[in-house]
């Protein structure tokens, strides 16, 4: 009957220990990739009290993208406010969030920043275990009196890059390439969808997320957003945005090979600017710009400051907390249309759907 | 005999030690290349924290972890036994971690019947999808890691489909992240920090110390029992070791799949609920996935023994944790993730070898004793 048989139980070993590097590379091995410059952070040249902590989770650093966005701004903060800063990243599977923000609190940080909105339950709890120890939640709303909630309108930046790409677009024919099909990532994709339709009424988007909900390896598998965005140039698209974190690297490569004439739309950070080579700026036409730097900034100049939390700053269109990036001068021939179009979502005269 | 068996338990136990070593030292040049010192390195593995109440939530984290690592290496392990793999065991925890804080969230009972559903529930849910791939290997001879692994996205899939729909639970305004219906009160798990405060030392924070560890130690007692003192776990392991010698003793082989990858799969169910009822109390966004894939490392590292899973579930809880105050030392995290490779992969290696010793030294045993007998008849 049992046809297969790993007689001696060191074969059957060795193909476990195959399984498992089989499986290891798909699932949760996140984290490697950037292991030459971890160590660099760390202790800097402290001058001042402030000792800011901050907590990434899964992905982490070194995505070009939301994390680095961070990232920059805890390393504004150490330049001007001359702060201590600590940047701590969770193991493959996300399970020490907690444990990460109480290393913190316990070694004295203050305050202390959870990048993503998977942290919004630790940095509740947490947060009450150390009432005099300021914390600020990336992407989720504030959740109690030490608690700073720091949330972005992605869906107003969203639409304006979709009028810039309906506008740009040749082919009429778009594409938007989620991470993960999470409620966080779909705003993204309302907003990018709405905007190209009210430019562009007949105009065609194709969308797909990489993973679903619950599943994060969408962030971190740059393979994945190639084959996705590679499927929709070959469909006709002439423009993908991408919502994708580590993963938008793939598009990028998918856009590049596709000649000329195909662009993609990068996010959270300007990555014509953080991405490293050459050929694959040349084909980012604009990014959707998250200011998460700005945000992680001004948290921790206020909290120096003496400020309290307990409240929700969300960083809209006015608040310039999102917006298009102008690098590579792609989009200067219909600034004036995206313009009036940030110009009237400010003013409440377009109404942009948080949900698709 | 017993001098037999405990030279091979010393050889055994002497091979993985010094897996262990060469591990670290292969991976003290990782840390060299990645600009740390290998010592300070292994040093900042140990550094629990300052004060008594660092040192109590760091002991606290690495426990809990290991409680959940070492239910996964059961599970993997039960399968192991019969040369089943199971890797669907990811899969399996997840659909019972969902249906189980699902089911717990919609009822109300008084605490120890709804620890019990709970528990109950998820073993079911995990057995029933470990019986998917049971039954496909039984009567359509569907090799079980193909089934298994396929599964395993299906399950993926299907809770991201049922947290976020059928399953899923009041949301709070401009919350992101989605979960099932917390439980009641009386469905969480009652935290073990009696263990650590009748030490005089303070209670850890946070969720505390999980008291899903008594029932974790009673699944491993279990299982042990199981597959050591009973008939059903001599069938277990004859099948593994021999199928056809199995068959041709009257063993049943369709039962023995069907029955060791349900036991598999209702262990599995387990690994999802110290975190649910003990931490989250829900099935959400922040649900730690992977464990199903990290239990076969354990099982591997424990050698599918309940002890030896259990060592192995502490070192791996130990290296998970060291990655925090590796961090403030500035050294990268990745070398936690080196290290766990390189353990399993050098434990294979010296698996082999050890069990070539005592392979050769058993023949010679046996050639001496051969040379001894006709000597003695002929005198």
């Amino acid at each position: 009957m049992l046809r297969i048989r790993f007689g001696k139980p060191a074969l059957g070993a060795l193909a476990g220990a195959l399984l498992l590097a089989i499986s290891a590379c798909g699932g949760g091995g996140g984290g490697g990739g950037d292991a030459a410059n971890t160590g660099a952070s760390g202790s800097g040249a402290a001058t001042s009290d402030l000792k800011v902590g901050l907590a990434f989770d899964i992905g982490g650093r070194g995505d070009k993208s939301f994390n680095d966005s961070a990232y920059a701004g805890l390393m504004r903060a150490k330049d001007e406010l001359k702060a201590e800063v600590k940047d701590l990243s969770p193991v493959g599977d996300g399970s020490n969030r907690g444990e990460l923000l109480r290393r913190l609190a316990g070694a004295g940080f203050n305050p202390i920043i959870g990048v993503g909105f998977a942290y919004a339950g630790d940095v509740e709890t947490v947060a009450k275990e150390y009432p005099d120890v300021q914390f600020a939640i990336v992407d989720a709303p504030s959740s109690g009196p030490n608690v700073t909630g720091l949330t972005f309108a992605e869906h107003e930046g969203s639409y304006l890059a979709g009028v810039a790409a309906a506008l740009k677009s040749k082919s009429g024919h778009l594409g938007f390439v989620g991470g993960v099909e999470s409620d966080l990532i779909r705003k993204f994709e309302a907003g990018f969808v709405k905007g190209a339709k009210d430019t562009k009424p007949d105009i065609k988007i194709d969308s797909k997320y990489l993973t679903p909900d619950g599943d994060f390896k969408g962030f971190k598998a740059p393979d994945k957003g190639k084959t996705a965005a590679e499927k929709m140039f070959e469909d006709g698209a002439d423009i993908v945005y991408h919502a994708a974190g580590d993963s938008g690297l793939g598009v990028f490569q998918a856009a590049a090979a596709a000649g000329a004439g195909k662009w993609a739309i990068g996010v959270d950070s300007d990555q014509a600017q953080t991405v490293k080579d050459a050929a694959l700026q040349k084909i980012i036409m604009t990014s959707m710009i998250k200011r998460v730097d700005n945000g992680v900034f001004e948290f921790v100049k206020s909290a120096q400051g003496g400020a309290k939390g307990g409240k929700t700053i969300s960083y809209d269109l006015k608040l310039e907390g999102v917006g298009l990036a102008t690098t590579g001068d792609h989009i200067s021939d219909v600034q004036d249309k995206v313009d009036e179009a940030k110009k009237k979502i400010i003013s409440g005269e377009i109404k942009v759907p948080d949900k698709p | 005999m017993i001098g037999a068996a405990l030279r091979r338990t010393l050889i055994t136990a002497a091979g993985v030690v010094v897996a262990v070593l060469i591990a670290f030292a292969v991976s003290s040049i990782a840390i060299r290349v990645a600009g740390a010192d290998p010592f300070a390195a292994i040093a900042a593995m140990f550094d629990f924290g300052v004060r008594p109440i660092d040192q109590v939530d760091s002991v606290t984290y690495w426990i809990n972890r290991s409680v959940a690592l070492f239910i996964a290496g059961l599970a993997v392990a039960v399968g192991f036994r019969m040369n089943l793999f199971n890797i669907g065991v990811e899969g399996q925890y997840r659909m019972a971690a969902l249906v189980s804080a699902f089911v717990g969230g919609q009822v109300l009972l008084p605490a120890p019947i709804h620890l019990t559903v709970i528990i109950v529930v998820a073993m079911a849910a995990g057995g029933l999808y470990a019986l998917v791939p049971a039954l496909l290997k039984v009567y359509r001879g569907v090799n079980e890691v193909i089934s298994t692994i396929m599964l395993n996205f299906v399950a993926i899939g299907l809770a991201a489909y049922l947290v976020r729909g059928p399953f899923s639970g009041r949301r709070e305004a401009g919350r992101l992240a989605t979960a099932t219906p917390e439980l009641p009160p009386s469905g969480h798990f009652p935290d073990a920090n009696f263990l650590i405060t009748m030490f005089g030392l303070p209670a850890p924070r946070g969720a505390g110390l999980y008291g899903f560890i008594g029932v974790a130690l009673v699944a491993g007692l279990v299982i042990w029992l199981l597959l050591e003192r009973t008939r059903f776990g001599f069938e277990v392991k004859a099948s593994g070791m021999n199928s056809d010698a199995a068959v041709a003793s009257g063993v049943d082989p369709r039962r023995m799949v069907i029955s060791a990858m349900v036991l598999s799969g209702m262990v599995a169910g387990l690994i999802g609920l110290p975190e649910i009822m003990g931490r989250n109390h829900n099935y959400g966004t922040s649900f730690t996935a992977g464990l199903g894939f990290l239990g076969i490392a354990v099982a591997l590292l424990g050698r599918n023994k309940p002890v030896g899973i259990a060592l192995a579930a502490l070192l791996f809880g130990f290296l998970d944790r060291a990655g925090t105050p590796l961090q403030f030392d500035g050294i990268p995290p990745a070398v936690v993730e080196i290290i766990q490779g390189t353990i399993v992969l050098m434990v294979v290696i010296v698996n082999e070898v050890t069990r070539r010793i005592v392979l050769r030294w058993e023949e010679r045993r046996a050639a001496a004793r051969l040379g001894e007998v006709p000597a003695g008849a002929a005198a």
